[in-house]
């Protein structure tokens, strides 16, 4: 044994020195898998840093053309003419009808869904109503698009047969319908998290149902109901095909819904079918239509945040 | 006289009992109607659809080019076109979304860098896609130079779909307790041992379940795709993937002009004459099934989930 007590530790401290080897590889690879996955987070932060940036860009470009000024106040839209007007107004006045129109279905509809199914269905219907929803809101909108065009419109005519064959009108009640389920889904969700011993209570005090649901519930859940709005506005914002499709893609400086108009989003669609070079005012236009656009979602987005900050009820 | 008032109250209280709990019912009514106009929406528009476009339905349709003739035309190029972009895209966006996903919920420590990471995403899901197109427009079509191809549709469509993914995998990372990952640390596993031997198998029905609704939304997106400049009419396929010299593989397809179904149907459905509209509607009636199939069976998954995990 004594004969050879250096073989021994020799041994040991091979073998240690491999541990230690292992060892360090092993944390060498938790590091390097642990960059990885948080880049792969990152990737989400470079979209946003993406979009502001090429919206940016191309919109500097654009504004050192058409004065801000007159982006803002002009009240034509015709930036392919030779007589060049580029008044946002005029694309905005079509957002804003056929969103209010929607808003307008989409909002009383989602609310009065989403309370029926917290507070009033049997177990059944909301198993059977909740995925319904769901594929109603998978259907794609292009296929909303050719169901407002073709069908809406034409039903709409009977009862008012001056109706153009595009209008706000058809489109905004189709997208009011789109929307509904995500009114009512996030809505429903703010409402079941409403504690129990809220509504126990309010029965206990002799309340029914209806009374719970409209003056415990409600204003309890309101922050989710708000977002839940919030996010139904951008949605009728950003929607693009269902207008391009069946509001027709005439520069139309309205607020009637009867009449056809295009939205800033359906501009941008009639721009790209076309074949406009790049770096022509043209292809820049649809930039600065792109970042008023978000600008207004993010406006949403800041206002939806206050909301909730303001109603926010804690349990 | 005393005993004259309670009983007129009596009588007072119970029509007031009764005309409460008359909008009780006023409400549920309300309630089932509200619901009526989806279903009946819904209804409409599918049979709408496929009365007008049951016609065309054919095997012709699904292997014929699109065509000046309305009774010629079919969805060839359409199909190939959505299936090769679902393939970048998924390609793209499930490996990041639930390393994303694994990273917030396994990795990240709270402060602002997270913070920052988790305002993005919920932010992005708000972004109209419209916008997207016009990020890829000026990104992927001219900066990178990758024009307007496959690869560009798919990018972006991947980038749209991203925050789905990764709101998924989050959720079902954080369904699974605690005492799985202490079990797994304390026979020595390291952390990324526990992620991939544990957390993502118990994940994965859940991560598929929100794969298949992100999928779902980008083969019906047509705004974005039209942005970058997708061609409407397009009567030839991308080149193979497969091809007959070594290496047989080829990737040109990345590169090729190409057309979506949602797009088809699109140039269909702006056409003023009815033939093309028959068209649209056989268009919008296979989108409309797959995109009905692959929600179900998302919904499906997720019903099965809740039923048969029991931790």
């Amino acid at each position: 044994m004594s004969a050879v007590p250096g073989h021994s530790t020799l041994m040991d401290t091979t073998l240690q020195g491999e541990r230690l080897a292992k060892r360090r590889a092993r944390i060498v690879r938790e590091r390097v898998i642990e960059l990885v996955l948080f880049l792969a987070a990152l990737v989400s932060v470079f979209t946003t840093v993406g979009i502001v940036y090429i919206l940016v860009k191309e919109s500097v470009v654009f504004f050192t053309e058409v004065p801000i000024l007159k982006f803002l106040t002009d009240t034509q839209w015709t930036p392919l003419f030779d007589d060049a007007h580029f008044g946002i107004v005029v694309l905005l006045s079509g957002t804003l009808t056929s969103s209010a129109v929607a808003l307008l279905i989409a909002i009383p509809l989602g609310t009065v869904i989403a309370i029926y199914l917290s507070e009033f269905a049997r177990f059944r219907v909301r198993e059977v109503a909740k995925p319904f929803l769901e594929l109603l809101g998978g259907v794609p909108t292009i296929v909303y698009g050719y169901f407002a065009l073709l069908f809406v419109t034409p039903l709409l005519q009977r009862i008012y047969p001056e109706l153009p064959g595009f209008n706000l009108l058809s489109a905004g009640i189709v997208m009011g319908i789109m929307i509904i389920p995500y009114v009512s889904s996030i809505s429903e969700d703010a409402m079941r998290a409403v504690p129990m011993s809220l509504r126990e209570g309010s029965y206990a005090m002799g309340a029914t149902r209806f009374q719970t649901a409209v003056k415990v519930v409600v204003p309890a859940a309101f922050s989710g109901i708000a977002s839940a709005y919030i996010l139904g506005i951008s949605r009728a914002v950003g929607e693009t095909m269902i207008l391009a499709v069946a509001a027709g893609m005439q520069p139309n400086l309205t607020f009637n819904p009867l009449e056809p108009a295009a939205t800033i989003t359906a501009y941008i669609v009639q721009v790209a079918l076309g074949d406009l070079p790049h770096g022509s005012i043209g292809y820049q236009t649809i930039f600065a239509a792109g970042l008023t656009l978000m600008l207004f979602t993010l406006a949403c987005n800041i206002a939806g945040h206050m909301l909730r900050k303001t109603f926010r009820e804690a349990y | 006289m005393a005993a004259a008032a309670p009983v007129a109250n009596h009588a007072e209280l119970r029509a007031l009992i009764g005309q409460h709990k008359r909008w009780d019912a006023i409400f549920a009514v309300c309630g089932l109607l509200a619901l009526m106009v989806g279903v009946l929406t819904f209804a409409a528009l599918f049979v709408d659809m496929a009365l007008d476009g049951f016609g065309r339905l054919s095997w012709d349709f699904f292997t014929s080019y699109p065509s000046r003739r309305p009774g010629q035309a079919g969805i060839l190029s359409a199909w190939v076109g959505s299936t090769l972009v679902m393939v970048v895209t998924a390609f793209f966006a499930v490996p990041l979304g639930v390393a994303a996903g694994v990273y917030l919920e396994e990795y990240a420590s709270k402060n602002w860098v997270t913070d920052v990471i988790e305002i993005n995403i919920t932010n992005l899901a708000g972004v109209p896609s419209i916008v997207y197109g016009l990020l890829a427009l000026g990104l992927f079509v001219y900066q990178f130079g990758f024009g307007q191809s496959i690869l560009s549709a798919g990018l972006t469509l991947a980038l749209l779909i991203l925050p789905v993914v990764i709101v998924a995998t989050r959720e079902a990372i954080r369904s699974i307790p605690q005492s799985i990952r202490e079990g797994s640390y304390a026979l020595g596993a390291t952390q990324w041992q526990t992620v991939r031997y544990h957390i993502l198998p118990y994940s994965s029905a859940g991560i598929l379940t929100g794969v298949i609704i992100g999928m779902a939304r980008a083969i019906g997106e047509t705004a974005p795709i039209i942005t970058i400049g997708a061609l409407t009419f397009i009567a030839f396929l991308p080149p193979s993937p497969i091809t007959s010299q070594p290496p047989f593989v080829s990737f040109e397809w990345l590169m090729s002009p190409f057309t979506v179904m949602p797009i088809q149907m699109f140039n269909w459905t702006s056409r003023p004459e009815a033939a093309f509209h028959a068209n649209a509607a056989a268009a919008g009636f296979v989108l409309v099934i797959m995109t009905l199939a692959m929600n179900g069976l998302a919904i499906w998954l997720r019903y099965r989930l809740r039923r048969n995990i029991k931790w």
